[in-house]
């Protein structure tokens, strides 16, 4: 029996607070700044590309182009919300991508089996950083800095400059769609509507049961208007996005339903498992969570091990987008991934960040790549441009704790 | 009241209030020019919140009350203005920056230079002259890591002369010297007395204040109690002292309580436990100590005697190396060697400083609480919210928690409600053992009551219980039994019929071999 029943019944709780809409949105401010950010950025592209940013190919390709951000902003919110820092990612994406060709166009291995491969490869890869930061305690800055020059120089000797010629199967799932099962509906591709039909469905669904919970179990949950607000705001987009990609030539892009099940999946891992709250215990005072019997060492490798793992993914999508592996791949890829991850509100300290929040940011750097493309500005200037963004988003952040520190 | 030529300070009525907790009330002090002046009390009597108001760490205008300083009255804003008028604070922890040298730590901040141009020849030979003051055989270009804690202590004597200090106030300066380097440093205070430099001195060591004080004050609770002239017609013995330190008032404080005794739960025999940087360094020797069902037992020692050490090198060696010894379960032997093994043997352990390794403060009630335990609402290493949420439920309303909701993040709580979250943290362990490192630290009178009443309902469910507490009157208004430490060594076992505030202060002062001077 436990102690407890034997303790006397305290005072009820003081009042549930209710909390107004301006004020729920005022503590969201960060959540919800950086979707009408996202939604600004788009709408003032839509206006200085005259319209072509949002044109159905150009939504297809925006997906496609940056689907490697989308993988690795996953990997990485995880890797900061622990605490740590991953600056190899890039050189691993190529370094992984050259054994995927490799395999395939010398080694004659098929290409699903040598998907496979890579990501178990890009494991082992983690595995060995993961090793050095868990279990022999270097600092994870100091380890990738060392893995962003190990795996490039494996890279370099490994590609030589390019390795090409791979078979269509696998150039397929970067740059085309999913076949049109269902035909066409007024001219809209039908599996792209179903597809987008379930992303929604499933997206109330899961809303309102977990909804339901808060309220069966008398827990704080968001004004009713800004939850059916929320609902309606992000069902509005998956329902836009799905509508100009059934438009567009292929239809569905099929690194989306890969980028879709990663992001379902590892928001599952973060909110409710085991090894998710572990990972948040540890960023917010790796002390207690020690003292709390959480397995610090297991748990900071196993979260490389996960980084490295979706870096092959990345690997697997960034070849198949070029139709080849090149040495020089995946340039700056750790940047673009960090960069997501705080602009997407994940805190530099640890122990705060989400999923969905990365994913955000992740949007806001392609969307700024895209139309910055589209309206010819040069590259050298669409790097400072992103270099403000990612200063602003973390100045905003800080202001705004700052300000409700001092309240 | 006019300052005349005899006295260099006078303190009138200083309160210091911390969020929650007054931690000085009226204090008054008065140090007389030239003398050694020690301030004396338990760990918590305002002891160092004193000489931080005094030396400007704590801003005027941050407390109530008037320092006066050579008939001046002070509103210093920082250590600065403090050290500006000769008042130079030596910390417990030094403040020396270890990969720089003597000469280069002793300038600090205060750099012989000309343009921004450090002037070598001048540091060196100043810090020399300096260094031969304090008596300290060094070169000073040696680095502070090269030389022992004895020697870095004389480094920060040096560093105040070069201030030309008037008053040195030292906090607990020979807590962490060997004997010898106490004697040097109390002979340098003698020493420098006689070229006119006024020292304030804190320590615990009642043998070292009995040698050199000219006068004590004693603190208790934030108050000042009494100032003994140590050179009066009555010979103070240390005695006197303890009477001062611990005298108050008991009654109502605590829950009336008897405990049913059952068998022994945990036993920890010839338990050694080395420093973990310093491998030297015993920090506890060889302590054995048993705990029964039902049994609340305090744990009383100072600053430094090693309790917590002790407590968190049991507790799945989360401290301390080449540990030796054994800890017994229910009369069994187990082998703890990580936190995790500790939890499932049944043991637990609150920390001393909830803020630092309690809670996670950006993390909500409800994962704080299972946060030891997660195991126990999941299925296959996936969190049930709602199953969650239930359990936690239930400790929020029988600890009587006062929070919003359980959503609230544990950093916007009191410090009572606070260690109402650790204590539903742990007891959703369910744990056998229950070790509690200062229960009550920062927190109000109110609550403090709160959590006594719970530890007794504790005992009464059949959980074992060690508390460690610096507050006397704590352990003996709470435990059925009281071991103290000191110097990391168990010195004393007292039941609570036969315990006092003076015999347990004796032996937590009793020194490792004879008396330090």
């Amino acid at each position: 029996m436990n102690a407890l029943s034997t303790l006397p019944k305290g005072s009820q709780p003081s009042d549930v607070e209710e909390g107004g809409l301006g004020e729920y949105l005022g503590r969201n401010l960060r959540q919800y700044g950086m979707m009408a950010a996202l939604l600004v950025i788009v709408a003032l592209f839509q206006v200085t590309t005259d319209g072509r940013l949002l044109v159905p190919n150009n939504v297809a390709s925006l997906i496609q182009q940056n689907a490697y951000v989308l993988i690795l902003a996953i990997g990485m919110v995880m890797v900061i919300v622990a605490g740590h820092i991953d600056l190899s990612v890039g050189s691993v994406v190529a370094f992984l991508g050259g054994l995927c060709a490799l395999m395939i166009s010398n080694h004659h291995v098929p290409w699903l089996l040598a998907v496979i491969l890579t990501i178990v490869l890009g494991a082992v890869v983690g595995c060995w950083q993961g090793f050095w930061i868990a279990y022999v305690g270097i600092p994870a800055f100091i380890v990738t800095l060392g893995g962003m020059l190990i795996f490039r120089g494996l890279a370099i000797v490994l590609v030589g400059t390019t390795v090409s010629g791979l078979p269509d199967g696998f150039n397929a799932i970067s740059n085309n769609s999913l076949p049109s099962w269902l035909g066409f509906v007024g001219g809209l591709d039908g599996v792209t509507l179903v597809i987008g039909l379930v992303a929604i469905g499933g997206l109330v669904l899961s809303n309102v049961r977990a909804r339901r919970d808060l309220v069966r179990n008398e827990l704080k949950t968001e004004p009713f208007v800004a939850f059916v607000g929320r609902l309606v705001l992000v069902g509005l987009l998956i329902a836009v996005v799905s509508y100009l990609l059934a438009k567009s030539t292929g239809g569905m892009p099929i690194v989306l339903v890969v980028v879709g099940a990663l992001v379902v999946i590892y928001t599952f891992i973060m909110g409710r498992t085991v090894f998710g709250r572990h990972i948040y215990a540890m960023g917010g005072n790796l002390h207690a969570a020690e003292l709390s019997g959480v397995k610090t060492k297991r748990v900071n490798f196993m979260i490389f091990v996960n980084m490295g793992l979706l870096a092959g993914v990345a690997a697997v999508v960034t070849t198949s987008r070029a139709g080849a592996a090149v040495a020089a791949a995946g340039t700056n890829f750790e940047l673009d991934a960090i960069a997501a991850a705080f602009i997407g509100g994940t805190a530099v300290t640890g122990g705060i960040g989400k999923i969905s929040g990365a994913i955000i940011g992740a949007l806001i750097m392609g969307v700024l790549n895209m139309g910055l493309s589209i309206m010819n500005v040069d590259t050298a200037w669409q790097m400072t441009i992103k270099g403000l963004v990612l200063l602003a988003a973390v100045a905003f952040d800080i202001l705004n704790k700052r300000r409700a520190g001092t309240q | 009241m006019a300052s005349d030529d005899h006295t260099i300070l006078q303190m009138r009525g200083i309160t210091k209030t911390f969020p929650g907790v007054k931690a000085l009330q009226d204090v008054t002090m008065t140090v007389r020019r030239g003398e050694v002046h020690a301030i004396c009390g338990e760990n918590g009597a305002g002891k160092s919140t004193l000489v931080r108001v005094l030396s400007g760490v704590y801003p005027h205008g941050s407390y109530e009350g008037d320092i006066l300083f050579e008939g001046e009255p002070c509103r210093f804003r920082s250590i600065r203005d403090s050290e500006a008028v000769g008042i130079v604070i030596i910390h417990q922890e030094l403040a020396l920056s270890p990969y720089l040298s003597i000469g280069e730590n002793i300038f600090l901040g205060n750099e012989r230079c000309t343009h921004g141009v450090i002037d070598w020849t001048a540091t060196n030979k100043e810090a020399a002259a300096l260094l031969a003051r304090v008596g300290l055989d060094e070169s000073p270009d040696t680095r502070i890591v090269d030389v022992g804690v004895g020697k870095q202590q004389l480094v920060e004597i040096a560093k105040a002369l070069s201030k030309r200090v008037k008053l040195l106030i030292l906090d607990e300066p020979t807590a962490a010297l060997n004997d010898d380097d106490s004697a040097h440093l109390l002979a340098l205070l003698r020493h420098l007395q006689g070229q006119g430099i006024t020292s304030i001195i804190i320590s615990h060591k009642l043998n070292e204040i009995a040698a050199i004080a000219d006068s004590t004050t004693i603190l208790r609770d934030g108050r000042t109690i009494e100032t003994i002239d140590m050179h009066g017609a009555v010979p103070v013995t240390e005695d006197r002292i303890i009477n001062g330190m611990v005298g108050r008032d008991l009654a109502h404080r605590f829950p009336p309580h008897t405990s049913h005794i059952g068998e022994e739960v945990l036993r920890v025999e010839d338990w050694t436990v080395h420093h973990p940087i310093d491998r030297s360094r015993v920090v506890v020797d060889h302590a054995n100590v048993t705990v029964a069902a039902g049994e609340i037992v305090g744990l009383a020692g100072l600053m430094g005697a090693g309790r917590t050490e002790l407590a968190r090198s049991v507790f799945g060696r989360s401290y301390g190396t080449s540990i030796s010894g054994r800890v017994l379960v229910h009369g069994r032997e187990v082998h703890l060697r990580s936190v995790s093994d500790a939890i499932s043997a049944g043991l637990a352990y609150t920390t001393e400083d909830r803020k630092r390794f309690g809670l996670n403060l950006i993390e909500d009630i409800k994962r704080n609480v299972t946060s030891a335990a997660l195991h126990k609402v999941s299925r296959r290493g996936v969190v049930d919210a709602s199953g969650e949420v239930t359990s936690v439920e239930r400790y929020r309303r029988e600890l009587s928690i006062k929070a919003a909701s359980l959503d609230v993040l544990t950093g916007k709580l009191s410090g009572g409600n606070q260690q109402k979250v650790v204590l539903s943290k742990w007891l959703f362990t369910d744990p056998d053992v229950l070790i509690l490192d200062e229960p009550t630290r920062g927190i109000d009178v109110g609550a403090k009551y709160e959590i006594y009443e719970l530890i007794n309902r504790l005992a009464d469910a059949g959980k074992a219980v060690l508390v460690i507490s610096s507050e006397l009157p704590e352990l003996l208004g709470l435990c059925d039994r009281i071991y103290t430490m000191s110097q990391g060594r168990i010195t004393g076992e007292v039941a609570r019929v036969d315990a006092t505030q003076e015999t347990l202060m004796r032996y937590m002062t009793v020194e490792k071999r004879g008396a330090a001077l």
